[in-house]
């Protein structure tokens, strides 16, 4: 599909022949992750992060398909339906503490690859496709992952979809009409509840659909790779099988022994006990508080405290809260910078660690109560947010002098083997082109 | 023009930031329960093993037997179980026979079933634990309007949950600070968020008189009763552990054998 060196697909069998003249199914296959596509070979471990989200989706699709059995998406049932999974179905507890840790990890590793994808500006031409629509999924996350959160119809679900939806309250003129449309009434109720579920159910495979959609749109140019120069033979890849499923399948294990540790051992760790609470829609919690992987964009809500050129302060949350998720969608072009991989930008990669801690900050001030010294906290990072995306990276890309860049991916590749196995260089290199067996 | 809009926009939104940041605050005048509002205290929970970590840690059900006494003799007069049916008590090692004596025990409520009036019988194994008010506005008016929340999953519906229990167990003994009014129908325990709490002292010396012949302390029967409703929060726990184990054990072997087939895999490529 990528490269014209890639292996073509020569079935042996009489059978495979057959079934390829009829369903190129195994050469889809074949061409997609298998020895038929060329992986740019000095590619780190940074990049196990995309086949992890994969996992995490079908972990989560698969645990969610088999809790719908046993779930009762009505108000009065529901939380006692999720105690029933967790009580009486054999193995319920497991399968949902699988889905409901599940969740964070998905989140984690999406974090993880979207780190990677700006550190080594996977963002960039020709890639820009390949990155909106991986934030069309980190939108779709959310919207899976808020609905699910309200599900078990707990303290935290339910005020939790109470202030969520009241954003959209913040809309001028139409804004309370649109509120009551979409959750069902003038609260969260048992509309709510249906509604969520049935949406909840349909939108895992709506990311599955732009996931694949975002495989065909990256198989194009393939990959980025640390060193930040597009591939340009063959001996700057390896063939995705065996070289890249061997690694994977590690990368996998070692996921998966961090999943196991908090399934098993602190399932509830990153979950809030208030949500073990019936809802009450007559009794607020304390702190209202999403589920963690929303603090930075929560944190980004709540900073904006004051009316500000006649727009009330609740709408210049909401419209910057939105904001700080739709930007991404203009990275490609806000920074023009041709140089991708950070390790060559001397300056960029400052400003990028900064904006590494910066979203750290509103994170964990996102979690406390808004009190000071958070709001004012989160209030400046949150300048920094905006800063770092729509005034510091465009003028960036104007004035820094990036480092030279390597000639090509084997050059630093065998630059960095030189001493070690200078030897097998070409040999390797020769490897990359024979077919895997 | 992407950048020029964008330059604009972040402007906006960094100036409306900067300001808000900038403007001075309100005196917010500090909170005096704050002060005064005490964090649970730590105890040491034989079901959570080595060092508190929660990996090898089993029910002591001895522990369990004791708290569900403390639990059917005191707190069930107010508190509620309804997510626990009596055939779970077989698994805190009762006998059936034992399970089907203290079902019999309770009365549930049903239909006569000659005329189908509402009338009460006694419970089964299958029944869960009845609750001790019809409904809420009975739970209220009997409790001087407080509505005692129901335990089944009390230990993991408030944060540190087996400590906080614990401390509020015992901590009816601490006198308010000089100054400090309990408002009339309400008792001082600076482990509760607002320090004033519905509930009278629930527990005294030797209120209950243990079978196995363990000393009745308050501290005894709060652990206990924490115990049982660490249990019934969590019945899951200890099969979740076993499991766990081996997982971790199988995916640790995996994980190896995958380190070395990778290696293997890429034996002379460089990268």
């Amino acid at each position: 599909m990528s490269f014209p060196w890639a292996n073509h697909y020569e079935p042996k069998h009489p059978l495979m022949q057959w079934v390829d003249q009829r369903l190129p199914l195994p050469r889809l296959v074949y061409n997609a992750v298998g020895a038929g596509y060329p992986v740019p070979r000095n590619i780190n471990y940074w990049y196990n992060f995309g086949v992890l989200a994969g996992v995490a989706l079908m972990v989560q699709i698969i645990t969610g398909i088999v809790l719908a059995m046993h779930f009762s998406a009505h108000t009065s049932t529901a939380f006692d339906s999720v105690e029933h999974i967790m009580r009486n179905v054999n193995s319920g507890w497991l399968i949902r503490y699988m889905h409901m840790n599940g969740a964070s990890f998905f989140f984690i590793v999406v974090y993880f690859h979207i780190f990677r994808g700006l550190y080594y500006g996977s963002y960039k031409s020709p890639r820009e496709v390949v990155w909106m629509l991986g934030v069309v999924i980190f939108l779709l996350m959310m919207a899976t992952a808020f609905m699910g959160y309200v599900l078990p119809w707990g303290q935290m679900s339910f005020w939790g979809a109470q202030v969520i939806t009241s954003l959209f309250s913040a809309i001028p003129l139409v804004g309370e009409a649109i509120r009551t449309w979409l959750v069902g009434g003038f609260a969260p109720d048992n509309a709510t509840l249906t509604r969520f579920f049935s949406l909840h159910y349909l939108l895992p495979f709506v990311i599955l659909g732009v996931v694949i959609l975002k495989i065909w749109a990256l198989h194009i140019p393939g990959s980025t790779n640390p060193a930040g120069v597009e591939v340009q033979g063959p001996q700057d890849t390896l063939p995705f099988h065996p070289y890249f499923t061997a690694k994977d399948f590690f990368g996998i294990c070692i996921y998966l022994l961090f999943f196991a540790a908090f399934v098993f051992f602190m399932p509830n760790a990153m979950g809030h006990p208030d949500n073990y609470i019936p809802a009450n829609p007559l009794s607020t919690p304390a702190h209202i508080v999403p589920e963690w992987y929303f603090w930075p964009f929560y944190a980004i809500l709540r900073a904006f405290t004051i009316n500000f050129l006649w727009i009330p302060a609740k709408l210049w949350g909401v419209i910057a809260m939105f904001a700080s998720i739709l930007l991404l969608f203009f990275l490609p072009w806000l920074d023009s910078s041709r140089v991708k991989s950070t390790a060559y930008r001397p300056m960029y990669k400052i400003w990028f660690w900064v904006l590494v801690i910066d979203v750290l900050i509103l994170a964990y001030c996102g979690g406390a109560p808004a009190e000071e010294p958070y709001v004012r906290i989160s209030q400046i990072a949150a300048a920094y947010y905006f800063a770092h995306f729509l005034i510091i990276l465009p003028i960036l890309s104007f004035i820094e002098k990036p480092l030279p860049l390597p000639n090509s991916i084997a050059e630093s590749v065998f630059a960095k083997a030189g001493h070690k196995d200078g030897a097998h260089a070409p040999a390797a290199a020769g490897a990359a082109a024979a077919p895997a067996e | 023009m992407v950048r020029f809009l964008g330059f604009g926009a972040g402007l906006v939104f960094v100036i409306a930031l900067l300001v808000a940041a900038l403007l001075p605050r309100e005196d917010v005048p500090a909170d005096p329960i704050k002060a005064i509002h005490e964090h649970a205290r730590s105890a040491h929970w034989q079901h959570d093993g080595p060092l508190g970590m929660g990996v090898f840690g089993t029910y002591d059900r001895a522990q369990l037997q004791r708290g569900f006494q403390v639990y059917k003799e005191v707190c069930s007069a107010c508190h509620g179980l309804r997510l626990v049916a009596f055939r779970n008590l077989s698994e805190i090692g009762f006998s059936a026979a034992e399970v089907k004596a203290l079902a019999k025990a309770k009365e549930v409520p049903s239909i006569n079933p000659q005329t189908g009036e509402v009338a009460t019988r006694p419970a089964l194994p299958s029944d869960h634990w009845p609750n001790p008010f019809p409904n809420e506005v009975a739970a209220r008016a009997a409790n001087n309007n407080a509505l005692p929340p129901d335990l089944s999953l009390i230990i993991k519906a408030r944060p540190d949950g087996q400590n906080y229990v614990y401390s509020l167990l015992t901590g009816y003994d601490k006198a308010p600070p000089k100054g400090f009014d309990v408002p009339q129908g309400l008792h001082f325990n600076p482990y509760f968020h607002s320090v004033n709490i519905a509930m009278a002292k629930p527990l005294n010396d030797g209120q209950v008189s243990y079978a196995d012949g363990t000393n009745a302390s308050v501290d005894q029967m709060s652990k206990d009763v924490v115990a049982f409703l660490r249990w019934t929060s969590e019945p899951e726990l200890e099969t979740r552990r076993q499991v766990g184990v081996g997982a971790i054990i199988f995916l640790g072997i995996l994980s190896l054998l995958a380190f070395l087939t990778y290696r293997r895999v890429w034996a002379g490529i460089a990268h």
